[in-house]
């Protein structure tokens, strides 16, 4: 009798601590460089995350996680703490998700930006900005009466260059006198030093500034001097409203959700994603009519074309600064040179950091 | 009439037990108002509190990385300390440790192909070195132009910083790293030696734990040290006594700053392994909060370092479970700071409140 107690003591014991380890719920967890608040790259994922949840499934997200020892930390983190999915957000966290993904096979990641997969459970994705830089270039080249456009920078890698790279073409085409003039500031979000920046650059003969940065620091800047600028990442029309032409915007939220679902059911398997305006992760805000009905319609035809792929960003003749052949008349530039990009094209001003 | 007088007055006799325990006073109130900002953001503060200080070590795991972030806080306040007590203010420790990762990342780029068993020893005293000559710049600059140390060592952190930016985004970039701003991944040889297996904490718990020792040896064994703790107490007896104030300021500035820099390159040769941008967040910062809230005892420290690193701990594993923001952790760094001043002050002086009468000083 008192053995019988005993065993059933003990198995019901082991039944209740095995219920509790066992997975309740199918979670998803986000790792975010900057604040939510940015307004910028995290609001846009941040949104993304909440279209996970609108969908049913448990998120958690961890939010200015810095590059470095800290970063896997987080990830370690949440891969234990029962997280089933894991999206990081930011280029940084590359060698973190692939060093924590080898100790949790189960576990599956999604790094944003990056390139390597080293294991199984690890998929990469990013969006292809580039083409909504291409219009952005159509509207100030042909808005500018400076010919000056100022381009607030962040690092000098592919991804900001080839931004900086097709802004510049699409500009030179509708008007051949074109500049870029750059200032780089190395963050992705410094308010004050985007906001200096962006001074910097009006004060150098800048009627159009954009920004690859996260802040809305720059677009505040060109709205005080009364002049156009394009929003980053996230509509950003509220903080300069009569400034704005344009955003290009980060829509993560399809991708998210899809991928989230296929984890949950099953599905999920290694893929690396570079979706544009033709899957909708690249979209553009609403134009603003003070740029004149024509452009608006020029703009939205361009969109249309980049999207089918009538047109591409980079369809040669390219040339660097030096004027060497990049891209050969008639070809368009391939995925592969798009990725490694690291040279300025002809009438961007200054060299790449070195 | 009758007015309230607020008198306050210093006391002579603050007992040395009470001046070691109120640094737990403050850590207890710290709870108490962490707790009560918890409950007023809505959250259960019984709960917040479990996630932010007992979660982030129950398991071994957590414990490893709560002594990981110990380990280059505790380092630096140990070097901290010297200036500390001798009156000079250094605030620029984290622009040591940067400069001292820098060299020591350089050492280490060096030989980026090569093994051997001399390349660790080389980057640490390259570390080492480093940080020693980027603490010497405020203390020439004190000793013989009579500048600020709390500016000039302050400001020294951005140069330190943008030449660390320089170096990674050009000449040290990584030649295969599509011009990311990161470094080549250091060598195995290079790389301070894990002590478990799956655990990340490191070789360098062993250079903070002898700094705890050499430095209790030092300031409480030795005439430097001596010379120190006069030198902090009144610098007018000090030079009565004859002490050499522009040497023992030389000093303690190159102890701090080696250990600064040491402590730069264990984050870089432990669990980064590369240099780039962000090798520190802030730890020569923080480490200024562990030294006072270590009293600036050797064994003070350790126990303070330990402390601090929790608040960080928690409040990633707080924003895990409870999506209660991460900022809570500066928050609670803050409140330590606060009460442990706070309470300093009322150990260090007494209010008198006292009625008295206007009417009385007719007479």
């Amino acid at each position: 009798m008192y053995k019988n107690f005993l065993r059933y003591l003990i198995s019901a014991i082991f039944l209740i601590t095995f219920s509790i380890s066992a997975k309740a719920d199918f979670k998803v967890g986000f790792v975010y460089i900057g604040p939510t608040g940015d307004h910028g790259w995290t609001y846009q994922h941040d949104e993304g995350r909440k279209a996970v949840e609108a969908a049913g499934i448990k998120t958690t997200y961890v939010e200015s996680v810095k590059y470095g020892a800290d970063a896997e930390r987080v990830i370690r983190q949440l891969a234990q703490s029962g997280h089933d999915l894991i999206f990081t957000t930011s280029f940084g966290y590359m060698d973190a998700t692939n060093k924590v993904a080898k100790d949790f096979p189960n576990v599956k990641f999604e790094h944003a930006t990056g390139y390597k997969r080293e294991h199984s459970n690890v998929s990469t994705y990013s969006a292809r900005f580039y083409q909504g830089r291409t219009i952005l270039g159509h509207i100030a080249g042909k808005l500018t009466k400076t010919n000056t456009i100022g381009y607030i920078a962040s690092f000098p890698i592919p991804e900001v260059i080839r931004g900086i790279n097709a802004m510049t073409l699409a500009a030179q085409k509708v008007n051949p006198n074109i500049k870029t003039k750059i200032v780089w500031v190395f963050s992705w979000y410094d308010p004050g030093k985007e906001a200096e920046a962006a001074q910097a650059l009006i004060d150098q003969g800048a009627d159009i500034i954009m920004q690859h940065t996260d802040s809305t620091a720059p677009v505040q800047t060109a709205e005080k001097a009364g002049i156009w600028s394009f929003g980053q990442a996230s509509d950003m029309q509220r903080f300069a409203p009569k400034s704005i032409l344009t955003s290009i915007i980060d829509d993560w939220a399809p991708y998210y959700v899809e991928r989230a679902i296929a984890a949950r059911d099953g599905t999920w398997s290694q893929q690396d994603t570079w979706h544009g305006l033709k899957e909708g992760m690249v979209a553009m805000s609403p134009y603003n009519k003070g740029m004149g009905a024509d452009l608006v319609k020029e703009a939205e035809q361009l969109q249309k074309d980049l999207a089918s792929g009538k047109i591409h960003s980079f369809t040669g003749p390219i040339y660097d600064q030096k004027g060497n052949i990049l891209v050969a008349e008639g070809k368009v530039a391939d995925d592969g040179m798009l990725l490694g990009m690291n040279v300025y094209v002809k009438g961007v001003e200054g060299d790449i950091p070195k | 009439m009758e007015d309230l007088l607020i008198k306050i007055e210093k006391r002579n006799d603050v007992p040395t037990t009470l001046y070691f325990f109120t640094p737990f006073i403050a850590i207890i109130l710290t709870i108490i108002g962490g707790g009560i900002i918890f409950y007023t953001l809505g959250f259960n503060p019984i709960e917040a509190l479990k996630f932010y200080f007992i979660t982030p070590i129950s398991n071994l795991y957590g414990f490893s990385e709560l002594l990981l972030k110990a380990t280059p806080l505790c380092l630096i306040a140990i070097g901290l300390s010297f200036c500390f007590k001798s009156n000079n203010w250094n605030i620029g420790a984290e622009g040591q440790l940067t400069f001292g990762a820098i060299v020591g990342g350089g050492v280490a780029l060096l030989f980026y192909n090569q093994e051997g068993f001399y390349i660790l020893p080389l980057i640490i005293i390259g570390g080492a070195i480093g940080g020693m000559i980027f603490a010497l710049i405020p203390a020439i600059l004190k000793t013989y132009f009579n500048t600020n140390e709390i500016l000039v060592s302050l400001m020294l952190v951005y140069v330190s910083k943008l030449i660390l930016d320089y170096l990674v985004v050009g000449p040290w970039s990584n030649p295969e790293g599509f011009n990311f701003p990161e470094t080549r991944q250091f060598s195995d040889s290079a790389r301070m030696p894990l002590l478990f297996e799956g655990l990340r904490i490191h070789a360098g718990i062993f250079i903070s734990l002898a700094a705890v020792f050499v430095s209790w040896f030092v300031l409480y064994k030795t005439y430097l040290g001596f010379q120190i703790k006069v030198s902090g107490l009144s610098l007018k007896t000090a030079k009565y006594a004859g002490f050499k104030g522009k040497t023992m300021i030389l000093i303690v500035f190159m102890i701090s700053g080696a250990c600064a820099g040491m402590a730069g390159v264990g984050e870089i040769t432990g669990p980064i392994g590369q240099l780039h941008r962000m090798i520190s967040p802030d730890y020569g910062f923080t480490a200024i909060i562990v030294a006072f809230l270590g009293r600036l005892n050797p064994f003070g420290i350790i126990f303070a370092s330990l402390v601090v690193s929790l608040t960080y701990l928690g409040a990633e594993t707080a924003q895990i479970f409870l999506q209660i923001p991460q900022y809570t952790g500066q928050v609670f760094q803050g409140m330590i700071l606060f009460f442990l001043l706070a309470s300093d002050y009322l150990l260090f002086f007494k209010i008198k409140f006292q009625n008295f009468n206007k009417n009385e000083l007719r007479h």
